[in-house]
């Protein structure tokens, strides 16, 4: 059952990405655009899914289970570190670079588009690459339990 | 810097964004689990029985809404700019970095500022900035 849920609920993110348009590049780009011509639909995207989310993570912070009964698994980390700055700003070029967050570029692998697959690949290569640092990591200091981590 | 008023969808933008929220709110309140795309996907590579169908069928998800999306009305093209060179370099930055920020623009982007989270607002400020400062050099910069 909550497996029949998870894929409802990746079906209707993919195709709110689609309807907002955030499947394609062009259109991330024009975002990130500002010294250019702006197009500030990304923001609006935001505006639309945190008004939703808002709502949803007020009622999820006040339970212990879900619907289903299962444990409710929210972020507990509060401390703004290197790793999460110097990790997002890696992020940032890679994004800026494509145009491609992971969201986007598993729908656009989906839709038929090779260099969404290409893209998916690396991006594989790259969390694999991780989970190799964080296994060496985690083994020689195991200050922050992996659960901690959203 | 001035609007790009011909590209600039905001109905589609804002009822898309709403969307997204709905998923991200049917799984946190359903499943329990933040719809974040990175670590929903990384966990994979370090599978664990109990902890892998959800995130499968999650993917499995967003790889069918093209073809769910195309029953009712044709689907949006997307138009990739950037050569296969530079694809791969941008996965693999993609890659790496979500991991070790633990989130991206859906983990942190939507899911964490719904939740309010310093860290994730933090987060976000920093990977809009690279993104920002990204494509002004590419696109300003470099030509020049």
């Amino acid at each position: 059952m909550a497996t029949l849920f998870a894929f409802v609920a990746g079906l209707v993110f993919g195709l709110g990405l689609i309807i907002a348009g955030m499947v394609n590049p062009a259109k991330i780009l024009g975002f990130l655009d500002i010294a250019g011509t702006w197009d500030p639909s990304l923001a609006l995207v935001m505006v639309g899914a945190i008004a939703v989310g808002l709502v949803a993570f007020a009622l999820a912070r006040r339970r212990t289970m879900s619907a289903l009964g299962l444990p409710m698994q929210l972020p507990s980390q509060r401390t703004v570190d290197a790793r999460l700055i110097g990790g997002s700003l890696v992020f940032g070029i890679g994004w800026g670079l494509a145009g491609f967050c992971p969201g986007p570029a598993i729908v656009a692998l989906g839709a038929g588009y090779a260099k969404g697959a290409v893209f998916v690949v690396a991006m594989l290569l790259g969390m694999g690459a991780f989970a190799l640092i964080d296994r060496h990591r985690t083994r020689t200091d195991s200050a922050i339990p992996d659960a901690n981590r959203p | 810097m001035s609007i790009d008023w011909i590209n600039f969808t905001p109905w589609s933008a804002a009822i898309g964004g709403a969307v997204i929220g709905l998923a991200a709110a049917l799984l946190v309140l359903v499943n329990g689990r933040v719809a974040g795309i990175s670590g929903i996907v990384g966990g994979m590579l370090r599978p664990r029985a109990d902890d892998f169908a959800w995130r499968l069928a999650f993917i499995a998800g967003l790889l069918l809404a093209p073809m769910v999306y195309a029953m009712v009305a044709a689907f949006p093209s997307a138009t990739i700019a950037a050569s296969y060179p530079v694809l791969i370099v941008a996965g693999l930055l993609v890659g790496i970095g979500t991991r070790f920020a633990g989130g991206c623009t859906s983990g942190h982007g939507v899911c964490g500022l719904s939740r309010l989270s310093p860290r994730s607002l933090a987060a976000t400020l920093a990977f809009m900035a690279a993104g920002f400062v990204t494509v002004c050099v590419v696109r300003h910069v470099i030509p020049a």
